[in-house]
This record gives structure tokens, C-alpha cells and sequence, in this order.
């Protein structure tokens, strides 16, 4: 039963007003969905979608508005309020105990009275997986999964939850193409049941595929509502004021063949959670000017791969050099030394989010900050006023990296990394979370980078994104190389079916 | 300011709220208030006769000063190393290595000058301290063992060290006591105000933690130290050498802690006794906690322990009131302050911007580092 005209909305929000400090994150925004509907909320990074749907949840609360389910005002004081009242939430960020296995970390979510069922738990666990069509292990420490796969238990853990309206912060920012149909799909079934959905995405095209109606917020103002079907410039210039072009590797654009690779990688093997090697015998070269992409669906070993090119984590065999440096295990300090630069998928762990963004930026060069054994904060703040200009980071100086917007964060993370020049650049997921403006500026400057003849090491899950900038590519499947192709002769359903471990290249 | 403080999405560091600690005070008086009915005197009275009494005459006024020396040394000792992330257990232990080592300079140094028998001891005992840190440091960092438990243990163990000394090779050779020789004039920190119980050390105590301020507030080896506590992973990722902060925060609060038993051999006892501390070290982890892990907290939270022990040692006398109501006063408050602390924390088990598992409180905090003090 989809929604009946007339009846009132299943969500609803009126005038919702939120201050920190002087910034307004919402001006009286007004927000409704009615049953059996998708209703997508578009924004740029810091537009305030977060932190409305957060209101809605109990998370935060707000400084005026009310928030009304089935026509009537509810008190949403907590989560506890907001899921009695049949809301579920997928935030942006986790909420799962890292430690407990996934069947344990569903079982949390309903748990009451004090005694915890595990074999229970546990078959809860594999028929909602099963139900919702959504593959994780029951028994896999939360811990040891990827960025991926802890969203994918998210999801779960709030469908397992029985909500009527169900709230997903970029909840496809971390699946692959074929996960995200599936949700879909999952979605698309429930929906029909008269499940209520607000989607919070930046994947235009994603957004247009299921949305029944589109909201869009500008610096916490509702823009306006317009159907699902509308295009995607028309809704690129809502969000951003104007329309947008669209970045990518200039066609053509000759990729350099005989040149020494400048990254090299041979005979790589890294150990993962279990004992059994997450990376097993990957070697490769990334040249100068050239953008090495790396298809996959997450949890296939790029986490390792990058937590050795970052310093982080020694590798059992192979080895890692740039130029005639051997940077086989090397620290964090080594690679920066080398000008590596190093941009994880979890910026948060990247980064120290109590302390200030101007702090942040110089962290990895302190001391080139000091002035007689003091640090010095008027360079400091120089610098990162400058950075936040150059970037455009919607941020002061003084302002914790925690308080930040996701997309904000990411861009404090590039920025360190790109205003030291790097001569090798690994990163993975470099857009992820991000808007359409902040995605073609990354974008942008990771072409800048490759013109300017750094080597590029891109991991991402994001096909459009592998193939818009890649010169060449390779496909990881459980920790191998199974599959290596030039962007130009690159085709989707190939790179998908090596993706999903079916099919090595002849 | 961007933040608020009813819905923190990103809730500042747990240990930087001062009204949380006077909302802990507040609370301790009243579960406080119990135990002094029993022991059948007024609460009100009993606390002003903990609080405002000592700060009324100039004698008690000096020896809220002597009270709060050791623990502005161990406050700041323990401060330095929870905000590296290392939980130093151990002042304890290092403040009787401290006193074990000003005893053994201040009775060797015999006719040699102040200027040159004062140094000698304060560096002996930091080097003593230090070294009594170093164990437990290494062993976090080589073999990831847990410092709380270790640097706990090794605390009996210096006390086991000190009475072996005493009744044995130190033993006083005149009276038979167990108590080391007295250490000589020379070595004795000068009072600073006439007959009066107020000695170098106080000053010594607030030289120490303007240092330790400066150098956390202001040098990059200190901003260093606060990442690498508030985010370890962030911190070796752009390139600081945790292991080695870790490592110096340990020494440096080791050889802080030493300090402490230094001021009080030099200071107050003129000689090592197996009664130096009483729990001097532990207190030291009330007075960080309280004074919320800042140096300015450091002095407020000992001058206050400072004021309440001298006020019911008072208040013993004048109301007929266990003295020892002092120390159970001490004991609620270090819960009170860990609870709230807790509570506020929430339930969030990830350092990172994690909303709390649905269905818990709105009211999350992410932990400072892995594994808290509690
Ligand atoms: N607790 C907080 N304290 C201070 N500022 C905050 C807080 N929470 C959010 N903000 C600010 O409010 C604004 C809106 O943030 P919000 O997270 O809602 O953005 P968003 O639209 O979800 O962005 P993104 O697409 O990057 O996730 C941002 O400028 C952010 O910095
Ligand atoms: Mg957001």
C-alpha cells in the first residue's frame, strides 16, 4: 500500500532550526515523506542534510521545529524515542562494537532483558541477511571487515530493526554497483509495504533511480522539492548555484609506456585478521604522470595494500620502492620523507579530529613550525588560512576536524597531502561522501597531480570514477591481481564479472 | 565556539569540562553527607570546617600548602601521562623510588654545599622515578602489556624495596628504628617562611608544572604528545613515533612522581620512612582527574585535596569526627568524577564521530584514547 493522497505524511518535519554557535546548519527546514515513497535530501558537503536527519533520529536536537509521524507531533528525545516511534537511521558514520561479531552487534540493536541468546542472535542474524539480500558473515569480528562491509552491517542492523521509515546517510557511498542494485532491490520490495525512505546521497544518477521526489538543502536552506525523474544538471545547479562540467582524463591524453615506473610493488604479501594473507603476490608499477586504477569490491585486500603504501602496516614479503628508494616497510615518517603522499579511506583515522584543522594541516611537519623550540601559531594559522582558501574547505582554522562535514574532512586530508608536491600519490575512495563540486575539484586535482608527473595509485570501488581517470587498471579478487587492462579497452561487465572473482583475463 | 552543549554530535574531550567537576563536587557532598550523620555531627558544619576553616588562619592556610606540595608533583606526573594516553598507575612506586634516592644523596653528601646537595637530590630522585617508569613503558610499547596493571603492581614492590632497606642495610644506627640515618642539614629544603612547615618543595612543585605546561601548551614536542593521546592511530600516521612519546610521557611523569618523594624526604621527613606516602601517588590520579588533565586543573584540584585534608584533620578535633572522613571524602569524589566521566561517555566504542547503538543515550563521547582510566 503506497501512500494514500491525502493521508497525512509517515515523516514529517516542520521548521526545523539548528544553530552551533553562529553557524546555522538549518534554517526552518521543512521536510516530509509519505509512505511507500523515496524521498532523496541533495546537498553540498555541509549543507546541513546530516544534521537535519539526525534531528529527526534524536541524535541532535533542534533549536525550534517539531517533527510529526503519521500527522501527530512526537517528542524525539533520543534514538530510543525515535525507533519506538518507527524510525531507523543508517548514519553516516558507524555505531557498531567493533569487537563483537556481527550477529552480536544485531543482537545489540534489539537486545533487551539481560540475557543474550547467541545461537539466536545468530540465526537472526543469517535469515535477515538472507531476507534483505544483503551478504555479510555472521561471525566475523565487526573489526576486521572493511569500511564496506561495516556498512553493509549498518543497513542490516537497522532493516532487522522492523522501522516504517527508514533514514540512509550515503549508505551507498561504500558499496559496489552490484551491492547497491541489490539494496536497491531490497529497497524497491519494502517500499511496497509501505516502508518510508529518506535517502541522503551524492550519486546523482543513484538519487534518480529510486527517488520518487527530490529535496535540496543549500547552507540549510530547502531550495525547493522537484520529482525523482529530473536531470542531473538540472539538480547539480540546485545544489551548487550553478551548473557543472564534469572532469576527467583528457581523451586521448598519451599514456606514457617505456618511462621506469616511479612506484614499484613486487611480490606483495600482507597478512590479514585470521592469519591468511589479505594481499598475496601483487607487483606492480605506477609510472610518472599515469593514474593507476584499482577495481574491486572492498574487503578484496585494497585495505592492506594501502595500509602498506601508507607506512602503516609491515608486509610479510615483497617489496615497495620509488625511484631507487627502498621503501619496503617503511614508517609513516619514511614515506612522507619520500614524498608519498597518503590518503587512506577512513579519514578520520587519518586525522586527529580533536584538534583544530590549522593543528591537523602541519601535523605531518611540525617542525617546520617552530620558531625557537615554540610552535608557531601565527605561521600555523597563515598556512591554514591559505590551505582553507586554496581548497575551499567551508571551515575556520580553529575548528576542531571533528565538527567538520565529511566532505569537509576529506578535503583537509587532500589538502595536507597536496600542498607538500607529492611525487607519488596513493589514495583510495578520494570521493567518497563527497558533492558534486567537491568530487570534480578532487578530481581535478588528482589530474593536476598526474600532469605534473606524479605517479597516482587510486583504489576505489566507484567504476565511473576508475574509468573517467585511470590510464590503466587492475581488478584485485581476494587479495590478486586477476585481471589488468588500459582504461580505453576496459569494458563495465568485463571489470564486473573479474570483480566478483568470476572470469580471469586470458 | 561552534559547539553546544545539549546535543554534542561531536563532543569535545571528556576532560575538559569544569562544570562537570564542580557538579561532582556538589554530588560528593551530599552521598558524603551520609557517613558524617552517622558520625554524628552536622554535614554543614563538617564542611565548612573541610572547606572555609583552613583557608581562615595563616598557620592552616600554609599547611593547605605543605598538604597540596606532594600532590601538585603526582597530579602533574599523572596529568602528563593520560594525556599521552599512557595510564600511569605507578606514581606511587615512583615516588618512593624518588625518596629512596633523596635519601641516599642526602645522607652521602655530608659537608658539601646546598647549592650542590639540593641538585644532586632532585636529579637522583627524577632519575630514580624515571627509571622505576621505564619497565612498564617498555612492555606497553615492545610487547603491548597493558601499563595499567604493570606499573599497579610495581608500586608494593617499591614499598617492599623501601622497608627492605629500612630494616636492614639503612636501619637507623642509633635509635634501632626503621628509619633511614637524617640526611644532612645541607640537603634539608629550606623553609620558606619562618617557622612554618612550608618548604622549597611548594615551589619546586609550581616551577615543575609552568614547565610541563609550557611544554605541552606550546613546543611541538607537546602538541605531539596531545595527538598521540587523543588519536594514536591519526598521530603515527602523520608521522609521530608514538611509541617514543609514549615512552618520554612515561619518563617524565616517573621522574615528576620522584620528585614528589624527594620534596617530602628534603622537605617534611629529613629522612627515609616507611610511612613517607600515604598514597600520595594515588591521590595524584584524584588530582589529575579532577583538575580534568591541565596543569591550571592540576593546581586548583591539589590546593582543594590540600584544603579538605588539613580541614579534616581539623575538623576531627573541633567536631569529634573521624579524621579518616577526610580520605572518604577523597575516595567519593575520584568516583563521582570517573562516573560522570563515563556516563558522559556514553556507550560509543569507536574513537570517531560514532553515534551511540540505537536505542542508547543522545549523549555520547568518544574515548580519549583506547582503554580509559576506568
Ligand atoms: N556538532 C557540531 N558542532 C559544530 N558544527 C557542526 C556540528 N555538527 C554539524 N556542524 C556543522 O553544520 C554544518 C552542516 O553539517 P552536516 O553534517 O549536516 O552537513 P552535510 O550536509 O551532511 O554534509 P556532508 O555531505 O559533507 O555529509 C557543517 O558546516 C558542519 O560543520
Ligand atoms: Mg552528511
Amino acid at each position: 500500500m503506497a501512500g494514500v493522497p491525502g493521508s497525512a505524511p509517515a515523516l514529517e518535519l516542520r521548521g526545523i532550526t539548528k544553530r552551533f554557535g553562529d553557524l546555522v546548519a538549518n534554517r526552518s527546514v521543512d521536510f516530509d515523506v509519505v509512505g511507500g515513497e523515496v524521498h532523496a535530501l541533495l546537498g553540498e558537503n555541509g549543507a546541513g542534510k546530516t544534521t537535519v536527519m539526525r534531528i529527526a533520529y534524536g541524535l541532535t536536537h533542534p533549536d525550534a521545529g517539531s517533527v510529526l509521524v503519521e500527522g501527530h507531533e512526537v517528542a524525539i528525545r533520543s534514538p530510543r524515542d525515535a525507533i519506538a516511534a518507527g524510525i531507523g537511521m543508517v548514519t553516516q558514520h558507524f555505531s557498531l562494537v567493533g569487537p563483537m561479531s556481527v550477529a552480536e552487534n544485531l543482537a545489540l540493536g534489539r537486545a533487551s532483558g539481560l540475557r543474550l541468546d547467541l545461537d539466536a542472535a545468530r540465526r537472526r542474524a543469517v535469515h535477515a541477511a538472507e531476507r534483505f539480500g544483503i551478504r555479510v558473515d555472521p561471525d566475523a569480528r565487526v573489526a576486521d571487515l572493511s569500511v564496506g562491509e561495516q556498512q553493509r552491517v549498518e543497513i542490516l542492523k537497522a532493516l532487522a530493526r522492523d522501522c516504517r521509515i527508514l533514514i540512509l546517510d550515503e549508505p551507498t557511498a561504500v558499496l559496489v554497483p552490484a551491492e547497491i542494485e541489490a539494496l536497491f532491490a531490497t529497497l524497491r520490495s519494502l517500499l511496497e509495504e509501505g516502508l518510508s525512505v529518506v535517502f541522503i546521497s551524492h550519486k546523482l544518477g543513484e538519487v534518480r533511480a529510486i527517488s520518487n521526489r527530490v529535496s535540496v538543502l543549500r547552507q540549510g536552506q530547502m531550495i525547493g522539492t522537484v520529482a525523482g525523474s529530473t536531470d542531473e544538471r538540472e539538480l547539480a545547479r540546485m545544489m551548487v548555484g550553478r551548473p557543472m562540467l564534469g572532469v576527467e582524463r583528457s581523451a586521448g591524453a598519451p599514456a606514457p609506456s617505456e618511462a621506469e615506473p616511479v612506484l614499484r610493488i613486487r611480490d606483495l604479501r600482507v597478512d590479514g585478521a585470521h592469519g591468511r594473507p589479505s594481499v598475496e603476490d601483487v607487483s606492480l608499477g605506477v609510472r610518472g604522470g599515469e593514474i593507476l586504477g584499482v577495481a574491486g569490491v572492498s574487503g578484496n585486500g585494497q585495505t592492506e595494500l594501502m595500509a602498506v603504501l601508507s607506512g602503516m602496516r609491515r608486509p610479510v614479503a615483497g617489496t615497495v620502492s620509488v625511484g631507487d628508494l627502498d621503501l619496503t616497510g617503511a614508517d609513516p615518517r619514511q614515506m612522507t620523507a619520500a614524498r608519498v603522499g597518503r590518503i587512506p579511506e577512513d579519514r578520520h583515522a587519518s586525522l586527529i579530529p580533536d584538534l583544530s584543522v590549522a593543528y591537523n594541516l602541519v601535523m605531518e611537519r611540525l617542525d617546520d613550525f617552530r620558531h625557537s623550540g615554540r610552535i608557531d601559531e601565527r605561521a600555523i594559522r597563515a598556512h591554514a588560512d591559505e590551505l582553507i582558501a586554496r581548497f575551499d574547505i567551508r571551515a575556520s582554522p580553529d575548528d576542531r576536524v571533528a565538527a567538520l562535514s565529511g566532505g569537509n574532512i576529506q578535503k583537509v586530508l587532500l589538502a595536507r597531502v597536496l600542498s607538500r608536491d607529492p611525487r607519488v600519490l596513493v589514495v583510495s575512495q578520494p570521493t567518497r561522501g563527497l558533492d558534486v563540486g567537491a568530487t570534480e575539484y578532487v578530481r581535478s586535482q588528482l589530474l593536476a597531480r598526474r600532469a605534473d608527473g606524479a605517479a597516482v595509485l587510486l583504489v576505489s570501488e566507484d567504476l565511473d570514477e576508475l574509468l573517467a581517470l585511470a590510464d590503466r587498471l587492475i581488478v584485485l579478487y581476494e587479495g590478486r591481481i586477476v585481471g589488468e587492462m588500459s582504461a580505453q579497452e576496459a569494458d563495465r561487465e568485463q571489470l564486473g564479472m573479474l570483480m566478483a572473482g568470476r572470469g580471469r583475463n586470458p | 565556539m561552534r559547539l553546544s552543549s545539549i546535543s554534542t554530535r561531536y563532543p569535545v574531550s571528556p576532560w575538559s569540562t569544569p562544570a562537570l567537576v564542580l557538579f561532582a563536587i556538589a554530588i560528593t557532598f551530599v552521598i558524603t553527607a551520609g557517613p558524617i550523620l552517622l558520625a554524628g555531627a552536622n554535614p554543614i558544619a563538617a564542611y565548612a570546617e573541610f572547606v572555609v576553616i583552613p583557608l581562615t588562619s595563616q598557620f592552616t592556610l600554609l599547611e593547605v600548602l605543605v598538604s597540596a606540595t606532594p600532590i601538585l608533583f603526582t597530579g602533574a606526573a599523572v596529568a602528563i601521562a593520560f594525556r599521552a594516553g599512557y595510564w600511569n598507575i605507578g606514581a606511587e612506586g615512583q615516588l618512593l623510588l624518588g625518596a629512596i634516592a633523596a635519601a641516599g644523596v642526602g645522607t652521602t653528601v655530608g659537608d658539601l654545599p646546598g647549592i650542590v646537595a639540593l641538585p644532586a637530590m632532585l636529579l637522583g630522585g627524577a632519575i630514580a622515578g624515571a627509571a622505576w617508569a621505564l619497565l612498564p613503558a617498555l612492555l606497553r610499547v615492545r610487547f603491548g602489556i597493558d601499563e595499567v596493571v604493570t606499573t599497579l603492581l610495581l608500586n608494593p614492590v617499591a614499598l617492599l624495596l623501601v622497608n627492605g632497606l629500612l630494616h636492614g642495610p639503612w636501619r637507623d644506627p642509633v635509635t634501632g628504628f626503621p628509619e633511614s640515618p637524617r640526611i644532612a642539614a645541607s640537603a634539608e629544603f629550606p623553609a620558606l617562611i619562618d617557622r612554618s612547615r612550608l618548604h622549597l618543595g611548594f615551589v619546586i612543585a609550581l616551577v615543575v608544572i609552568a614547565t610541563a605546561w609550557y611544554v605541552i601548551a606550546r613546543t611541538p614536542a607537546g602538541l605531539r604528545l596531545r595527538a598521540a593521546g587523543l588519536s594514536p592511530h591519526g598521530a603515527r600516521f602523520a608521522g609521530i613515533n608514538v611509541s617514543r612519546t609514549l615512552i618520554v610521557a612515561a619518563l617524565a611523569s616517573g621522574a615528576i612522581a620522584g620528585l614528589a618523594g624527594v620534596s617530602e624526604v628534603a622537605g617534611i621527613q629529613h629522612r627515609l620512612t616507611s610511612g613517607l606516602s600515604p598514597g600520595y601517588g594515588y591521590t595524584g590520579i584524584v588530582v589529575a582527574t579532577l583538575g580534568t588533565l591541565t596543569m591550571g586543573g592540576v593546581v586548583l584540584a591539589a590546593l582543594f585535596l590540600g584544603d579538605l585534608t588539613v580541614g579534616a584533620s581539623t575538623a576531627a578535633r573541633s567536631l569529634g569526627i573521624p579524621s579518616q572522613l577526610g580520605a572518604v571524602v577523597q575516595g567519593v569524589l575520584l568516583l563521582t568524577v570517573v562516573a560522570l566521566l563515563t556516563l558522559r561517555r556514553g556507550n560509543s566504542s569507536r574513537p570517531v564521530d560514532a553515534g551511540p547503538p540505537a536505542g542508547e543515550s543522545a549523549e555520547h563521547e568518544p574515548a580519549p584514547t583506547e582503554g580509559a582510566v576506568t
